[in-house]
Parts: structure tokens; sequence; C-alpha cells
């Protein structure tokens, strides 16, 4: 029995499997808990460096960093109230279009176009998710607010004849400009995510309804939406974020002005854009106030996106066991 | 119609109630269908609604930007335009050499953490593991503005506070290969673990049958596998940090002249066309669409390339 096929094929794989030498797997963790306690030491010292530049603003004017309502560098006053507002506003305006347009589409890439259009659109709406925000912005400057300033704000003002929300005077940079730019911009966002949301709804339900005399629209409002919502929801939050994060493209076409906003014809400004435009000649007490500006953003931000997060897992994790 | 086939036999309840209910949808059909019919419209007008102003984008790219390309446009400095001659404008040579420098050392850096990390968080379920992928995911929604933030603090002025002189301290090529690096790592993470995760089991299983350990087995077995998934993520990454303007905005120092030296101030074509679109010179301001054309281009070669080489590699492999 010493010549057994069990022997020869030993050997073979002693021949063969020389590259698995490796006397232990030591260097491979070590190699692979190095790399990632690196990445958690950048995240560490990311957190702390942001929070520790913002230090002396809180010391200068404690919470009312947050809850005041003068931002001015001429008094080293800083109060960001009027500031969240621009963010928050902005943000509502894109989403109050960019929810019903992006989830429409969505249906309609997956539910209506014929497939070999479906493709195409989506392939398209990918690419359009790619296009850098820079551009958008310089769009919304250049060809946007041209024609906001000389048509459609006129038309809006002429609606409510010059009283909220439409007052005077145009000047194509505003709060609704910075808004639509932004709706622009998450659009693309919100459809791709929906639509993975919705067509992982499995599709012997959308047919199972269809065979009842369900009609079209029946079955995507009683089947389709209710299975997917929490999907939906997910992009939708992961948008927001973004919206209240996105820096360049709305600081081109907000006006930046640190006051209330009036009216959504008026300049404004937001946490982000605030950070972009004002950091380049700010007095050191101003830094650290940007800095607390950044510290407000990143908690509002991180939260939101905690939310999307969950959310889609969630939905995904429904979808695998439908 | 209820027909009994059998004489004498009670009508049967459900049957009735089918009948009731064929009655309802019957009599509703052609409101319901006059309903859905209008609403599938509806969504079809949203799709174009949503793509109308993607396109309108497009076309004032290549419109207003194509007839800037030119051998000058890439090959000279940025000049600023005088009264004799208004509409000297320059090139944008130094944009795209900042760009690339820029870029490829924050890759060079971004690429080995991420694939390293996105290795441990596909064969790692321990609590830092997780720990890790929620920071990751955290850190991948965070507005690029804090990077910024993050590089000046640390590169630009951090350094020479605690008195520690090295080169490319200071407003650098450095400070933005560092901002967009950080950028880009939670990105890569979180596309090759997904990448790493989709080697199916029974590969992972034939190697450590074999007697290899999971070091050999990564290192051999899954990463080759991964490979077309990984280079995905690498150019996504990529594409998406090249567009970036925010964490360079006053990190890199936006010089005029062409540099290929990280250590010294740089410009790059998104900060490029923020700081043009917004100059006072009408011609400058036009003359961004010529870069903005040219980094879209970029940016969606970077992109399309990336799902092509997939594509190809996946069917390669067969």
């Amino acid at each position: 029995m010493s010549t057994t096929p069990l022997a020869v094929s030993d050997e073979l794989l002693t021949e063969k499997t020389k590259v698995f030498s490796v006397k232990s797997d030591f260097a491979h963790w070590s190699v692979l808990y190095g790399v990632s306690g690196l990445f958690a030491l950048i995240c560490v010292v990311f957190l702390l460096s942001v929070v520790v530049s913002s230090l002396p603003a809180w010391r200068h004017s404690g919470f009312s960093l947050i809850y005041g309502r003068v931002w001015s560098q001429a008094s080293d006053s800083f109060g960001a109230l009027p500031i969240i507002t621009g963010t928050l506003m902005t943000t509502a305006i894109a989403l109050v279009f960019a929810v019903p347009i992006g989830i429409g589409s969505a249906l309609a890439i997956v539910h209506v176009l014929p497939s070999r259009l479906r493709i195409f659109a989506s392939s398209l709406v990918e690419l359009l998710a790619a296009v850098p925000s820079v551009v958008y912005g310089l769009w919304g400057l250049l060809v946007l607010a041209p024609w906001f300033e000389q048509t459609v704000q006129p038309s809006l003002a002429d609606l409510t004849d010059h009283h909220f929300p439409f007052q005077p005077p145009f000047e194509g940079v505003s709060l609704l400009l910075a808004g639509c730019v932004l709706f622009i911009m998450i659009l693309p966002m919100i459809v791709a995510l929906s639509r993975d949301a919705i067509a992982v709804v499995p599709h012997d339900q959308f047919e199972g309804a269809l065979s009842v005399g369900a009609t079209k629209w029946q079955v995507l409002r009683k089947v389709v939406l209710p299975a997917a919502r929490t999907g939906i929801v997910g992009a939708v939050t992961l948008a927001t974020a973004r919206a209240l994060g996105e820096t360049v493209a709305v600081a081109m076409v907000i006006g930046l002005n640190p006051l209330f906003p009036h009216s959504l014809f008026s300049t404004a400004s937001t946490l982000a854009s605030t950070i972009a435009l004002e950091f380049q000649d700010a007095t050191p007490l101003q830094v650290a106030a940007l800095g607390a500006l950044a510290v407000i953003l990143m908690v509002l931000t991180a939260f939101v996106n905690w939310i999307g997060r969950r959310l889609i897992r969630h939905s995904a994790a429904r979808a695998h066991f439908v | 119609m209820t027909t009994t086939m059998i004489e004498g036999v009670p009508p049967d309840p459900m049957l009735e109630r089918r009948e009731l209910i064929q009655q309802v949808a019957h009599r509703t059909l052609k409101r319901r269908m006059f309903v859905s019919k209008a609403v599938v419209a509806s969504l079809g007008a949203a799709l174009v609604a949503a793509l109308i102003p993607l396109f309108a984008i497009l076309f004032s790219l290549v419109q207003k930007g194509i007839h800037w390309w030119s051998i000058d446009f890439f090959t000279k400095t940025p000049q600023f335009p005088s009264l004799i001659d208004p509409n000297a404008v320059g090139g944008i040579e130094n944009a795209l050499v900042g760009s690339l420098v820029i870029d490829g050392i924050a890759a060079l850096f971004a690429v080995p953490i991420g694939v390293i990390t996105g290795l441990f968080l596909a064969e790692s379920d321990s609590r830092l593991a997780n720990a890790l992928r929620s920071t990751a995911e955290i850190m991948t929604g965070l507005p690029s503005i804090l990077l910024g933030i993050f590089a000046y603090q640390m590169i630009v002025i951090g350094f020479h506070e605690w008195g520690i002189a090295l080169p490319g301290i200071g407003f650098s090529g450095i400070a933005g290969s560092f901002a967009i690096g950080i950028l880009m790592i939670p990105v890569i993470i979180k596309a090759s673990e997904t990448a790493l995760r989709s080697v199916p089991f029974t590969i992972r299983e034939a190697g450590l049958a074999l007697g290899a350990r999971k070091g050999v087995v990564a290192r051999k077995v899954i990463i080759p596998t991964a490979m077309p998934g990984l280079i995905t993520a690498v150019l996504l990454a990529l594409s998406r940090a090249v567009g970036e303007t925010a964490p360079i905005l006053w990190v890199i120092g936006a010089s005029t002249v062409t540099t290929w030296d990280p250590t010294h101030e740089m410009a790059s074509m998104p900060l490029q066309i923020f700081q043009s679109a917004t100059s006072p010179y009408t011609s400058l301001r036009e003359e961004t669409w010529g870069i903005a054309l040219t980094l879209v281009v970029v940016v969606l070669f970077i992109n399309l390339g990336s799902r092509l080489l997939a594509g190809w590699l996946q069917r390669e492999r067969r």
C-alpha cells in the first residue's frame, strides 16, 4: 500500500502548490489590520481636526453660533441661523421638484419604456450623475441666471402681483435659482437609486396583480410603490444629504448674502457655500466660525445619510427574502 | 353568468362573490383605464421633463465649448485679458497638468488603502469591520468641502504650526492630492468590498480546501477573480475625484504657471472653471465652456471606459 494514488496526488499537490508555502497568515492579517487601522486613524484625525478648528468660535459665541441671527465679520458676530435657513430652503426647493419628477421617471424607466429604450435611459441617467457639480453651477450661472432674470422672475412676480414670495429685485442669482440647480443635480441620483429599488420588486407580484384585473397604475400604486417604499425613501434621503452639502454649484448661483431670505428671489447663503466663499480672506476667528459651520454641516449630513443608508439596506434585505 | 353544471346543486357562494367583483370591475373599468393611461402618460412626461435640463446642459457645453478646442488652448497657460487685447485668455495647460498630477498622486495612495480595507471588510465580520463599514458609508456622503478644511488645517497650516518643515507644506499640489485621496478612499472601499464579496464561495473554499491560507487565497484567488470589479471601483472613484472642486478650493494655490512639481502651487480644471466663471471678464467667462467641456469629456471617458473595460474583462474570462 506504499504507492497508493493518494500518495502520488499528495506529492503532486506539494509540487504544484509551492506558492502556498506561507507559514502562517500573520503577514496577511497584519497588512489588513494595519491598512484598515490607517483608514480609521485618518477618519479620527479628520473629525478631530474639523472640530478642533471650530473650538475658538464655540468659546467666543457659545450656542448662539447655531441660533444667532447676525453673521457679520465686521462685528465679530457669528450666528448661523440665516445660513441654516438658506441651506434648508434650497434643499426643500430642490426636493419639491426632484421627488415627484425623479420617482415618476424611475417608474417610467422600469415599467413604461420598452426594454431597449430602458437600457439607454438608465445609462444616460447614470452618466449624467457623473457630471461634476461645478459644471451644473456653470450652466446655472451663465445660462439659467440670465433666463431667470429676464423671463422667469418677472412672470412669476406677475402671478402674485409682486408680493410674497416673489418680490423684486430680479437678479437672477437667488434662492430659487440655487434650488433649481440643486434639483437638476440631484435628479439623476434620485432616478438611479429609486430605479434600483423599483426594479427589485418581484415581477410575479406585478403580473399577479395585473391578472386579477388591476390597471397598470393600480398595480404601481398598490403593489410596486409600497414594496419599493423604503428604497425610494432611502434614495430621497441620500439625495437630500447631497443637496445639503453641495458646495460649488450653489456657491456660484446663490449670491452669498448672510441675511434671512425675505423672498424666493432674494440672495441667500448655505452652510457649504459660505465656507467655500468666505474662507479665502477670513480673520482667524471667522475661520473658526466657518469651522463651526462645517461641524453643523457634518452632523446634519451624517445624520441624514445614516438614515438613508439604513433604509436602503433594509429595503435590499427585504427584497432578498420576499 | 352562473351555470350550475349539475342540476340540484346549490350555487357556489364563492362564484357569486366573484361575479359581483367582476360586475364592479367591469363597471369601473373605463374610469380605471382612463386614470391609469393618464398617469402612465404623466410618468412618461416626468421622464421627458427630467431629461430636458440634462440635455440642455450637454447641448450648451458642446455648442459653446467645442470652438475653444485648439492646440493653443491645450498648450498655453492662462492670460488675463487686457484693454489692448480683451480676448486673450490663453490656454489651460497648467490646469490639465495640475489635474493629472493631483489626481494621480491621490489615486496612488488612495487605491492601496481603499482596496486593502475593502478586502478586510469582505474577509472579516468582526465588530471592527462593521464599524469601519459604517464609517466608510458616512464618509462617502459627507460634503467634500469638509475635506478641504481638513487638508487646509493639516497640510497648509498645520505642519507650520507644529514646526515641522517638509517639502509640499503650504499651498501645494500635495495638499490637493491629500484631500482628493481621502475623498476617494471610502468610495473605493465600498465598491471594492462589493466586488470582492461577489466572488463565489465555492472558489474561495476550493482554495482553502487545497490547504492554502486565507491570505494566499485572497492574493491568488479572490483578488484576480474580482479584478474587473476592482478596476471599475477605482475608475469610478477617479471619475468622481477628477471633477471635485470644493476640497481643492483653497489648498492648491491656483497658480497660473505650468508645473509638474506637486510641492509647488498648482492649478486644476474644476478650480479653473470655478474661478473663470465667476470672474469679471466676459472672455474668461466664455472660455469656461471650453474647460468645462474638456472636464466633462475626461470624466465621462473614465466613467464609460471603466464600464466597458469591466464588461470586456468579464467576457474575456469566460
